[in-house]
């Protein structure tokens, strides 16, 4: 059920798109209108999520420490795991946002005969992580051509780079197979393993299955259909420079691909997606571990209220202390 | 509001990378690509259609077929013989790669392996030697 409602839900995305393409009236509103919105949802809501993340105080340090944490001279700190300054968690998150240092620290138990537990290395989720997302990146910024006139320098050189293999017409890009190589196992990994798949919800699977249908769609759009790319480009880059014109004659296939990427930009504020934006704001990796070094006081506590000593609190309550029996230390 | 220092610059950095379209294209309409057609040759070897889709695999089955497989016959297409050849083909009656290949080309960011190989028709060398 959890995989199937999501599976439903974009197929019938996909429906009404390819419903919508083929009347025009509605090609206006795929093509031009919706982009505009799921776009400016993206936006706002994406800098409004970051600013409710925000007004969210953190009062304590609470980073993970994964190493030696700074101590006498002569113990050897580690200095990304356990960050004691703001060089060294610069450090640590630009490994973070770069190359995924958490998931490649995954690990994988196994119960085996005695009954004995057993942790294991499990380096496939980082390595398929880091292929989806650096293979995502490239697809993007590929895009560029699209809806940029003039188009930036590296636009070219990122193409000839990815169809550097020069397989078939056109040019077969090697980001496009690993991209959907790496969605398929990030959805198979979810499916096939049972504790994974016990934890896995609707939110989990359709971006998932959302994002494989992009890629299959841009992939149909490229290799099969091979669609009109300058009239695409006529309505693409009018968008960026508001100007829009809706060339006739597009294939359906491409409303379908525009449906799907509007709804995946409108979804992702709300979702599990905006780790795009919560990765740099994760308190458990940008924070120091400095709190034996640095004292750091709670931002909501009253200035009003002073510090309150137990010599003091005797002497405020010496009286009924002694009456209930209670021991003190001064008489 | 906490690390404002940090949060609205990031944000500020975010929503800049992702107008870089809106703000590199500031100004510009796209025009749409005028490509300019052959003088007194009306019809192609497949229909426009077929032929703004398609051009580059049947170029890619040309050059399998001549360089690969050695069929050089020239193809015929209502009553009028073509050969099956970029340069002596296509660019017999398109004569100018300047004016109609790169003209799309450019304009979709498109960069065909063609000229690796292939010298482009003696008309564009002339202007280009004539600048």
């Amino acid at each position: 059920m959890r995989v199937l409602y999501p599976f439903v839900a974009v197929l019938a995305l996909i429906l009404v798109a390819f419903l919508g393409g083929k009347v025009t009236g509605l090609q206006y509103m795929l093509g031009v209108v919706l982009p505009y919105l799921a776009f400016g949802v993206f936006i706002v809501g994406f800098c409004n999520r970051v600013m409710q993340w925000s007004k969210s105080p953190v009062p304590f340090r609470i980073p993970t420490t994964c190493g030696q944490g700074k101590s006498l001279p002569w113990i050897k700190q580690d200095r990304l795991d356990c960050p004691n300054n703001k060089l060294e968690v610069v450090g640590r998150m630009i490994l973070e946002i770069f190359a995924f240092r958490s998931l490649f620290r995954n690990t994988r138990a196994e119960v085996h005969d005695g009954p004995k537990l057993v942790y294991g290395s499990s380096k496939s989720l980082w390595l398929f992580a880091i292929l989806f997302h650096y293979a995502f990146l490239v697809i993007v910024l590929r895009h560029l051509r699209l809806f940029t006139e003039p188009i930036p320098f590296f636009v070219p050189l990122l193409e000839m780079g990815d169809g550097m293999m020069q397989m078939g017409v056109p040019r077969l890009y090697a980001t496009d197979i690993v991209f959907l190589a790496a969605i398929a196992f990030l959805f198979l990994r979810r499916v096939s393993l049972r504790h994974i798949r016990y934890i896995s919800l609707p939110a989990d699977y359709f971006p998932l299955i959302l994002i494989f249908a992009i890629g299959v769609t841009g992939l149909l759009m490229r290799y099969y259909y091979r669609v009109d790319i300058t009239a695409i480009k006529q309505l693409t880059a009018g968008l960026a420079s508001f100007s829009p014109i809706l060339p006739a004659g597009i294939h359906p296939i491409f409303f379908i691909h525009v449906t799907l990427v509007c709804v995946l930009m409108a979804y992702f504020p709300f979702s599990k997606l905006m780790h795009l934006g919560g990765v740099f704001l994760s308190p458990t990796r940008n924070m120091s571990n400095n709190s034996r070094s640095v004292r750091h006081i709670n931002p909501w506590n009253d200035p009003a209220i002073k510090p309150h000593s137990y010599a003091a609190y005797e002497d405020e309550f010496r009286e009924f202390m002694k009456d209930a029996e209670i021991p003190v230390e001064k008489e | 509001m906490y690390d404002k220092g940090k949060i609205v610059p990031g944000l500020i950095i975010f929503v800049g990378l992702m107008l870089f379209a809106i703000f590199n294209n500031a100004g510009q309409k796209p025009q749409p690509p005028k490509l300019e057609k052959p003088e007194g040759y009306k019809e192609c070897v497949l229909p426009v259609e077929e032929m703004k889709q398609s051009h580059m695999v049947l170029l890619n089955e040309w050059r399998d077929e001549v360089i690969r497989e050695g069929k050089r016959e020239q193809v015929k297409v209502g009553g009028k013989m073509f050969d099956k050849s970029l340069q002596r083909g296509c660019m017999h009656c398109h004569t100018s790669k300047k004016k109609f290949c790169d003209v799309c080309h450019e304009f979709a960011s498109v960069y065909p392996y063609c000229w690796d190989c292939h010298i482009a028709p003696q008309r564009d060398m002339a202007d280009q030697e004539a600048k």
